[in-house]
């Protein structure tokens, strides 16, 4: 790989208390990071480690208690919450472990979601989340409902919905934590190619040391701080 | 593109698109609306049709009607009887007032009437054909008096379609012979029905015989009980009023500050004073429908609460595709709205129907009126506005991140 790009995001002594005194909880201990735009970074460390608060933070969903957050140059600690939301609208997709898709909707209006919030016309809207469906392999499948799919292919459509605003950035939190191995394997090669054939930088949380294998590189929570930060010694190094 | 208009239609269409998706939960969300709705729409339609109906039997009695009686208008005791019309009361009163197209002098009392073994308590009123026009009554079969049975006032009679059954039965009654009292009387002639009127006063129940008949062998005297008059028009009616007064107070001699010691009514007055009852009513029973209206507003609050928990998860995800709160509290308020409304149109038509059926079963004529639909969709639209906000301001302050990990 080439020389890193300027950073994406950086975060600079981020902390995250939650609670007050005796009760206070420090989930992130000045934590500091830069990603550059293309990049793979599969965050892990056990429960409680911080991964996830700094996933919230990255993804503009929670505000640091101090340090500063760094998103294409933009202060998003001094960011208002409706900033906030019109920086996710425009620059970041989600995928969730659990899906999160709206029930008992088909999948192309699951994917056309986002694009209704970007004011875009009926028309557009329809063959751009066709294309992004197609592009996740559920040609064929838009007129489903979750419930008719299976985990994989709900998952799928999560993507599709994440990356049909040709997001800057794509947060996955446990992406195939709730989808068995064939599956899972499945999901990860469609973001590892999401990533390599459109620069779409990814972050992604897991547990799994076969799930972060697919990462470029690995960043490791312990504690509320970084213990180790590292390119992946997997086939993709 | 981001222009307001175009975020509301994609407000208005996310709104659809829930309601549809949860076909259930919305037809219990509005059931309230659509009762409050359908019993506001259908009292208020009954209230208007019995409004009508009364209004149509009075004008059957004569909008344009007044009736002359001698004695004040005034309540309580009367200490001195005003001395009765005259029959040349009448003719002044035609000849005089240019308002009034007919007077009619009448004299009644009670008498009971016997044909064969069958008798009836009705009344008797001595009156001229002038009576048949101001108070439209119509011949049904036979005929009204002639010139000669008034003046020489022969012992005839034109009987009401009550004294026919009650006498005759099924028989014709024309040429046939009645005792009044003391007095024979010719069946010439016999009206066509009216019915009861509102206040459950039946029309047909009379026996009208010549004036002078009346005077002489009945009554005994000239006196002239009451005059009844129509005038020109419906709206002289109060100009036929002024002229009668002015000119019975001539004819009476009353002094000039002395109070009347006659009175003039007139149909039009009670006719006011029944609408303002009925509109009084209806005002009432559309009131008590309103506070259901209120209920089924607090119905929809309430569900919208519960639907606001149970979908915190769609509105965290929402909020992660980049929702501003804002968004959030306008599509739950517009959904309310669209719901409320569409409870509304079709609480409106459940209450048209209601308003039908039962106007049929109650014989109260249909009165649709087209503000009602306006009247329906606003105070639903204001419903939802008013008791879809606080649900919707609580959907627009959940925290994305807690609402993505709800259950």
């Amino acid at each position: 790989m080439g020389a890193p790009e300027a950073a994406l995001l950086e975060l600079r002594q981020v902390r995250k208390i939650y609670g007050q005194g005796e009760s206070e909880v420090r989930a992130l201990a000045g934590v500091d990071l830069s990603i550059a735009a293309g990049e793979f970074v599969a965050a892990m460390g056990p429960s409680g480690s911080g991964k996830s608060t700094c996933m919230n933070i990255l993804g503009c969903l929670d505000r640091p208690s101090s340090g500063a957050y760094l998103f294409r140059g933009v202060d998003a600690t001094q960011l208002s919450l409706d900033q906030l939301a019109l920086l996710r609208r425009h620059y970041l997709g989600f995928v969730f472990q659990g899906f999160n898709l709206l029930a008992r909707t088909t999948a192309l209006e699951n994917v056309e979601l986002p694009l209704i919030y970007r004011r875009m016309r009926a028309g557009e809207r329809r063959e751009r989340a066709l294309r992004a469906l197609r592009d996740v392999g559920l040609g064929g499948r838009e007129h489903h409902t979750p419930g008719e799919l299976s985990g994989g292919q709900q998952q799928r459509v999560a993507i599709a919905r994440a990356i049909v605003t040709e997001p800057s950035l794509l947060l996955a939190d446990e992406p195939t934590g709730n989808l068995d191995t064939a599956r899972s394997v499945e999901i990860m090669n469609l973001l590892v190619e999401l990533n390599r054939s459109r620069g779409i930088t990814i972050v992604m949380v897991t547990h799994e040391p076969d799930i972060a294998a697919f990462a470029r590189r690995t960043v490791v929570f312990r504690d509320g701080l970084i213990e180790r930060d590292e390119a992946a010694t997997g086939i993709y190094a | 593109m981001s222009s307001p208009l175009f975020m509301f239609g994609s407000t208005l269409l996310m709104a659809f698109r829930e309601i549809k998706r949860n076909t259930m939960r919305s037809s219990l969300t509005t059931l309230g609306i659509v009762i409050g709705v359908a019993s506001v729409i259908a009292l208020v339609t009954l209230g208007e049709g019995a409004t009508q109906k009364v209004t149509g039997e009075i004008s059957g009695m004569g909008v344009n009607m007044l009736t002359v009686f001698p004695g004040a208008e005034r309540r309580g005791p009367v200490s001195e009887t005003a001395s009765p019309f005259t029959m040349e009361d009448a003719r002044a009163i035609t000849r005089e007032a240019s308002a009034v197209m007919r007077a009619a002098p009448s004299s009644g009392r009670a008498a009971l009437a016997v044909y064969a073994n069958r008798n009836w308590n009705t009344t008797v009123t001595g009156t001229t054909n002038e009576y048949f026009e101001v108070r439209n009554i119509h011949v049904e079969t036979g005929r009204v008096f002639s010139d000669v049975e008034l003046t020489s006032a022969q012992p005839v009679c034109v009987i009401g379609n009550t004294v026919q059954q009650k006498l005759f039965g099924h028989q014709d009654p024309l040429g046939a012979t009645i005792r009044l009292g003391r007095v024979s009387c010719l069946i010439i002639g016999t009206t066509v029905p009216k019915g009861q009127s509102t206040f459950g006063m039946d029309q047909d129940d009379f026996i009208l015989i010549p004036l002078g008949a009346f005077q002489r062998r009945i009554a005994g005297n000239a006196d002239v009980g009451a005059i009844a008059v129509s005038a020109r028009d419906e709206n002289l009616t109060t100009k036929a009023k002024q002229q009668i007064q002015a000119l019975m107070r001539e004819r009476r001699r009353i002094a000039p500050g002395q109070a009347d010691d006659f009175a003039v009514r007139d149909t039009r007055e009670i006719l006011q004073t029944l609408q303002n009852v009925t509109g009084v009513l209806t005002a009432l029973l559309g009131a008590v429908a309103a506070v259901s209206l209120l209920v089924g507003g607090i119905g929809i609050m309430n569900i919208m609460l519960v639907s606001v928990t149970e979908r915190t998860r769609e509105i965290g995800i929402r909020l992660a595709v980049g929702a501003r709160a804002h968004e959030v509290l306008l599509q739950f308020l517009v959904e309310a709205v669209v719901l409320c409304v569409m409870g509304g149109l079709f609480g409106m038509l459940i209450g048209l129907g209601g308003a039908y059926g039962a106007g049929v079963v109650l014989k109260i004529p249909f009165a649709f009126r087209p503000q009602v639909v306006f009247i329906a969709v606003g105070f639903s639209a204001l419903v939802g506005l008013a008791f879809g906000f606080f649900p919707a301001r609580k959907a627009a302050r959940l925290n994305p991140i807690e609402a993505l990990r709800h259950e």
